[in-house]
């Protein structure tokens, strides 16, 4: 079933939380795309133009957070990175508790092209101390993890995407989804499949796909990357012994990164990472593009098996 | 914690004029003791800083955190020893504390720190954010209720910095009243004179172009600065004062010298130094 983009959920979220008066919003001339502006047109006087200037925005959320406010500040994905290094040294170093949204993530933005494709972001905000690092796969997860935030201590940097993606979850099932907590949607004892954002629907495909082979796959939504859960990498890894990350971002350094790491750490087993395979994108509708760069679920399929044939060798 | 504004005692010229003169020494020592900081940056910038405690700031020695606080935002924030000097005068950190600058895990960081001294209210170090801060903790005043006012001092490299534009633009796009800002205009950036470096122009006309109504004033003159800042606080702003100073102000051979902006004095001017701030 299609159900809305993930930065509809977002824009949800925020109206849920409204009641909170803390909560202030922050725009950079995209709330009409990430959907902040479903929180404007209710409580204008709670949200504040910042104009086309990035660093700006990302400072005065840090001022109103070091008085106790709870800032959301949302712009593309891409053009969170301008302001990367005001969240370094202005949010997450002092342990400020501000919450940025980057929307339109990876290559399956589309017909916008590589200037809007952010392929590293969840890479680099995933390197900073103090910093939670999300990308839901579906409308109703990211309204569930973003009200979360509102009692999360800690700085956050949660990727929406621009096109709409199957539900995965009901609002009931999102409503019990916990930061930092793998959410394990398939099990299987084969192969392991991590995904996040809109690879998971392709994920849960590949699963499908494998199963009428007879190969069983565990299949892990893994909506927070950071704080990464160790814990369960390391049950799931045991039990697979093969393991698959699939991610709309660069091979390097994100989901795939952070899996690598996880596990040469706790459980070594053979690693295959679908990704974009550190290069730009291009203009194109999104399911031609993720056919171009291998980001479908065949990719994962034929991943999984190679992922398997190295463990068997 | 009460939720109104610290109570506030207002000093007299004279007595600021002494507080600065010792602060001066301090930094001189601090600088001297780690054998590494910004004595330049700080010997411009402490007469404002002191002006500013004396004249306004409505913060708490016992109570940093009170959340009616007023906020000193020193985004030029490697003029550390300046703030230290100067919350050592003030009462929130013992002569000892000053000893630690720039020592390993000590809580007076190489810049100002937020987690680390008790009454720095921003973390500085990375130049062009202390206005954008400052922005954010006005517009929570604005939806609190709460009465506190940010002070944000720049310097003058630092307005090559493009995000201090970005947030003087949204400072009277949202017509912010209770943010001031001063520069503190000594001329000199880390590698040379400002005018070598990237001109900036008339300062004042560009900050007047962006809404801003301007003062400006000799920023060694204590009195001139207490009539700024009550020129800052009754006027309908937002409002920036820039400041003229001389970088190393107090020490001679500092004055004006860019080699001193992030550099500590051997022994022989050390003395020397501690004989003319005496």
């Amino acid at each position: 079933m299609t159900g809305a983009a993930s930065r509809d959920g977002y824009g949800a979220a925020l109206l849920d939380l409204a009641e909170d008066e803390r909560v202030v919003v922050l725009e950079a001339d995209l709330g009409k795309s990430t959907k902040s502006c479903l929180f404007r047109s209710e409580h204008p006087q709670r949200t504040f133009s910042m104009g086309i200037a990035e660093q700006n925005m990302m400072l005065v959320a840090a001022g109103l957070a070091s008085t106790g406010m709870i800032p959301f500040a949302s712009t593309f994905a891409i053009f969170t990175e301008r302001g990367f290094e005001q969240v370094r040294n202005g949010i997450a170093r002092p342990g400020l508790v501000a919450h940025i949204c980057g929307s339109h993530g990876g290559i399956h933005t589309g017909t916008d092209g590589s200037s809007a494709q952010s392929i590293e972001d969840l890479a680099i905000y995933r390197t900073l101390p103090n910093m939670t690092v999300m990308h839901p796969c579906d409308a109703s997860s990211t309204r569930a993890l973003t009200k979360a935030l509102v009692n999360h201590g800690s700085a956050s940097y949660t990727r929406t995407v621009r096109n709409k993606t199957r539900q995965i979850y009901t609002d009931e099932e999102a409503a019990k989804l916990k930061i930092g907590e793998f959410s394990v949607l398939t099990e299987g004892s084969d192969v392991a499949i991590l995904a996040c954002g809109v690879m998971v629907q392709e994920a849960l495909d590949a699963a499908e796909t494998l199963a009428g082979e007879g190969v069983h796959a565990t299949v892990v939504d893994v909506h927070t990357l950071k704080p990464f859960d160790h814990d369960e990498m390391k049950r799931i890894s045991e039990s697979c012994g093969a393991v698959v990350t699939a991610e709309d971002h660069s091979i390097i350094g994100g989901l795939g990164g952070a899996v690598a790491e996880s596990l040469t750490a706790h459980h070594p087993v053979p690693l295959e990472r679908v990704g974009v395979k550190d290069t730009y994108g291009m203009s194109g509708q999104p399911a031609e593009l993720m056919e171009h760069y291998g980001l479908t679920a065949n990719d994962i399929v034929d991943a999984a098996k190679t992922a398997i044939r190295r463990r068997n060798v | 914690m009460s939720d109104d504004t610290p109570e506030f005692t207002e000093k007299s010229v004279d007595e600021l004029v002494d507080i600065a003169r010792s602060c001066r020494r301090e930094i001189v020592k601090m600088v001297k003791r780690a054998n590494a900081g910004h004595p330049g940056g700080s010997l411009s910038v402490i007469d404002l800083i002191v002006g500013l405690y004396g004249r306004t700031l409505r913060v708490s020695s016992t109570e940093p955190k009170h959340p009616g606080r007023d906020r000193l935002i020193l985004s030029k924030g490697h003029a550390s020893p300046a703030m230290y000097a100067a919350l050592h005068a003030f009462g929130f950190l013992d002569e000892t504390d000053l000893h630690s600058y720039r020592m390993f895990n000590g809580i007076c960081q190489g810049h100002v720190d937020s987690k680390w001294t008790p009454g720095v209210d921003f973390s500085g170090g990375s130049l062009g954010m202390g206005l954008s801060f400052g922005l954010g903790v006005a517009i929570s005043g604005r939806l609190t209720g709460r009465d506190h006012h940010s002070w944000v001092i720049l310097g003058d490299g630092e307005c090559q910095e493009g995000e201090i534009w970005e947030a003087a633009m949204a400072a009277s796009h949202h017509r912010l009243e209770n943010v001031n800002v001063i520069v503190d205009v000594n001329g000199i950036q880390n590698d040379d004179f400002v005018d070598q470096q990237m001109v900036m122009g008339d300062l004042s006309a560009k900050w007047a172009a962006f809404g801003w109504k301007v003062r400006d004033m000799n920023g060694h003159d204590m009195t001139e600065i207490a009539e700024a800042i009550e020129w800052s606080k009754t006027t309908v702003g937002p409002c920036v004062i820039l400041a003229r100073t001389t970088k190393g102000k107090g020490v001679s051979f500092m004055e004006n010298n860019p080699s001193f902006h992030g550099k500590a004095p051997d022994d022989e001017e050390f003395k020397l130094a501690m004989e003319e701030l005496a």
